[in-house]
């Protein structure tokens, strides 16, 4: 317990780190994967090919193949970018596809026969769009879109292994020097990321129960 | 959603724009790819000597000492998984507060903390040293991570078999852990198959985690590789490609198990990995105890 009193600064500024990383690499994410998810549902084939291409690769490279590539690739190539951005180059090209697919099955959950009738009512394309489709569509990408930020949350402790100072950094500092007060830290950080994930699945819900119908 | 049905099939103007967008893109692309070529060649990384180490026997070996690691331990893992979250979920679906409450607080717990730092408090905890601690602390881990995740499968998957299997067990005069056993467990397995099948794709790329522990595998051998010859952009694209094949070989297989054996029945994963309420669930079978 003490051992966590005495380092509360370190574990702020930690704590610190590991929200900046989820934010900057969370909006990304979310930017990126929504260009590939309508590149993979728009008319032009070569770009679904190209998404497809994109979203099994990143989806099937563990997140640290990955990190390995642009935290020691890129110097290697002559970009250097410092330690920060390496990290969240990796971890946006990871989360992006997952975003891609989690945006892609909530609009693919709309009924067809909710474009049939508004298209039979005489709406154009974008009036239904407009109107019918996305609507609906934005409430049901909540849960997957939030199920992938959770994901991210949790991968962003990778970057321990990537020199930058977060949560899992800390820790695992901590331990070293003090191995006989293991449960209090492992429990004491575990709680600051249980704090996010919740903070997040709360959002959701709240987001989820204002915009349902009826 | 076909987008077909959105708007009228496209008339020769139409046409003739996409066919634009579709040149505009190839280009855009192809200049892409070519600068990361350009890229990768200015900084000399197509050089032989760099990609040498792939066809030595004696690093192709090394490599396929780790993947034989790496897969065992997904193996462990999965199966360890599968048998603490069988009982975990079953525990969350009991009637017995007692029972019931820490089963829920386990799982949560577990589902929302980072495997890596679940993989990094076990290593401590058995004393921080690289082989069998790295290696256990990876598959502890994992046992602890997959295990609260297959939890929630199992009760999405018992909640998903129509309540008239056990109404008609009870009736028969048979006891709950006969009904679980027999009737419930059984048909939920079917259910549950292809999103096992999907949980353990996760599993395995969780497995390289075991190059921060210093664990035998395919990462941990990467890095000894990368190293030695100073190529860790030709090992990480390796490791990625081997990886890359191995899920998708299990997502064929994940596929395939959907269709022989669960039909339209399908663990939604999203709710399961994320713990949210379905989307207009009321049927009380997603009710977070």
């Amino acid at each position: 317990m003490q051992v966590l009193i005495d380092n509360a600064g370190l574990l702020l500024d930690a704590f610190g780190m590991t929200l900046k990383l989820l934010v900057v690499a969370g909006l990304l994410s979310l930017v990126w994967g929504t260009v590939l998810a309508a590149m993979r549902v728009g008319p032009v084939r070569v770009l679904n090919v190209a998404g497809t291409f994109y979203v099994t690769v990143f989806r099937n490279t563990p997140l640290l193949v990955i990190l390995l590539l642009t935290f020691f690739g890129l110097p290697k190539l002559g970009i250097t970018w410092g330690y920060f951005w390496p990290n969240i180059i990796a971890l946006t090209l990871y989360t992006s596809s997952f975003v891609c697919e989690a945006l892609r099955s909530g609009v693919n959950s709309i009924p067809l026969g909710q474009a049939e009738a508004s298209r039979s009512l005489g709406m154009t394309f974008g009036q239904s769009m407009r109107e019918v489709i996305l609507p609906q569509a934005f409430r049901a990408v909540v849960p997957p879109v939030a199920s992938v930020l959770i994901a991210l949350t949790k991968n962003t402790s990778l970057v321990a292994i990537f020199g930058l100072p977060d949560l899992t950094a800390r820790m695992k500092d901590l331990l070293t020097d003090h191995a006989t007060e293991l449960f209090w830290i492992f429990f004491g950080i575990a709680l600051a990321y249980v704090l996010i994930v919740e903070v997040i699945s709360a959002i959701a819900t709240l987001i989820e129960r204002r915009w349902r119908v009826a | 959603m076909a987008s077909s049905v959105l708007f009228d099939a496209p008339g020769p103007r139409t046409q003739a724009r996409h066919r634009l967008y579709a040149i505009i893109s190839t280009i855009i692309l192809a200049a892409v790819a070519a600068v990361i070529l350009w890229r990768f060649w200015v900084a000399g990384q197509f050089d032989p000597d760099l990609w040498e180490p792939f066809v030595t026997p004696r690093i192709v070996n090394a490599l396929l000492w780790g993947l034989s690691q790496t897969l065992l331990m997904a193996v462990v893992a999965v199966l360890g998984a599968v048998i603490l979250g069988f009982a975990l979920g079953i525990a969350k679906l009991s009637d017995h507060v007692p029972i019931r409450w820490p089963a829920w607080l386990v799982v949560e717990f577990f589902r929302a903390v980072p495997l890596f730092m679940l993989i990094l408090g076990t290593w401590f905890l058995l004393g921080a040293q690289p082989g069998w601690m790295g290696y256990w602390a990876v598959v502890i881990g994992l046992w602890l991570y997959n295990g609260s995740v297959i939890a929630e499968i199992t009760r999405a998957g018992i909640g998903a078999l129509p309540k008239g299997q056990s109404e008609a067990a009870y009736a028969l005069g048979m006891r709950k852990s006969t009904v679980m056993q027999v009737i419930l467990l059984p048909q939920a397995v079917k259910i549950m198959l292809p999103a096992i099948i999907s949980q353990s794709i996760v599993a395995l790329k969780d497995t390289s985690l075991g190059y921060a522990v210093l664990a035998p595998g395919l990462t941990f051998i990467g890095k000894q590789v990368f190293t030695e010859f100073r190529n860790v952009i030709p090992t990480a694209l390796v490791l990625a490609a081997t990886y890359i094949v191995l899920n998708l070989l299990l997502t064929w297989l994940a596929t395939w198990a959907q269709k022989r054996y669960a039909g339209e029945r399908k663990v939604d994963m999203t709710v399961v990995a994320a713990g949210l309420a379905p989307v207009g669930d009321d049927s009380g079978a997603g009710d977070a105890a």
